[in-house]
């Protein structure tokens, strides 16, 4: 291994199975294409139109999330956009750590990280109720129940 | 071996000193690829760190609608709209510097243009940042 092997060596077929690494490249550009287009909507919708930053409170995003429109919209942000960050993040791991117990550490903090996330996430967005129970209705979007 | 290799001895007689420059084409320290590749990190670590604290923020409308609005009430202080230029800044320039990196690695002429991509990244940043910068100081310092 340790020895320089001379030029046009054929590389070793390892066949490991899946290359990985390489889908996680193809990764990275796939949601990457599919990110640009969700994330700047996001942008569009939460501070460009309307009154911006100012108009998002509980009502706001009750009324997004009473339509299938929104919820599938965010899903697909949350995951592709944590699976992305976590493995871009683990370059920079593999990058600047030296040690492999860092790495090893940073890693699974990269991993947990997300996975918690993606999983909070995804409950929040299919059991969110924009109308709960004994909420004051100057909070909940004008479409719940009054009382 | 070949006149080419012998750029040291070239370099060294008085008409090729004047002439020499730094070394153009064969370093890639310090020109458009490497301040691409550094924005491109920096940039990512910043919405990644931003991602985390924007869905724990976002999922406190499972908690109750007060919760979620006094933390969302701080998002729309002046500082706090300032510091969305900036994010949205970065954002933009990882979005626009994304595709820039498929196209060197899919486009065909992708490579012989990097440099010029880069300048359309800049670009596409500074219209992009022209259509929405006033937007949100009209938002946060209007009433």
């Amino acid at each position: 291994m340790t020895a320089i092997q001379a030029p046009r060596t054929p590389a070793v077929n390892r066949n490991n199975g899946i290359n990985w690494e390489k889908w996680g490249w193809v990764y990275m550009r796939a949601s990457g294409v599919i990110l640009v287009v969700l994330i700047f909507g996001h942008l569009f919708v939460n501070l460009w139109a309307g009154e911006g930053v100012k108009a998002i409170d509980f009502a706001f995003v009750g009324g997004k999330y009473a339509t299938p429109f929104w919820q599938v919209w965010d899903c697909a942000m949350l995951w592709l956009a944590l699976i992305h960050g976590a493995n871009g993040m683990r370059t920079l791991v593999n990058d600047y750590t030296t040690k492999p117990l860092t790495n090893k550490i940073l890693k699974w903090a990269l991993f947990l990280s997300a996975a918690i996330l993606i999983v909070l996430g995804t409950l929040v967005i299919f059991t969110f109720d924009p109308c709960p129970v004994g909420a004051p209705a100057d909070l909940v979007a004008s479409f719940c129940p009054v009382g | 071996m070949s006149s080419t290799a012998g750029t040291l001895a070239e370099g060294n007689s008085p008409t090729q000193k004047k002439k020499r420059k730094a070394p153009a084409g064969t370093l890639y320290r310090g020109n458009e690829g490497m301040w691409s590749w550094v924005l491109h990190r920096i940039t990512g670590v910043g919405i990644f760190f931003f991602l985390l604290v924007h869905i724990l923020d976002t999922a406190l409308i499972r908690v109750s609608p007060e919760a979620y609005n006094a933390v969302i009430g701080t998002y729309k202080t002046p500082l706090m709209g300032l510091g969305e230029i900036a994010l949205v800044g970065a954002i933009v320039f990882h979005a626009f510097n994304g595709l820039r990196i498929i196209l060197i690695d899919y486009w065909r002429k992708g490579t012989q243009y990097q440099k010029h991509l880069f300048y359309v990244v800049l670009g596409l940043w500074i219209i992009t940042m022209l259509a929405f910068v006033p937007r949100q100081l009209f938002h946060i310092f209007s009433n």
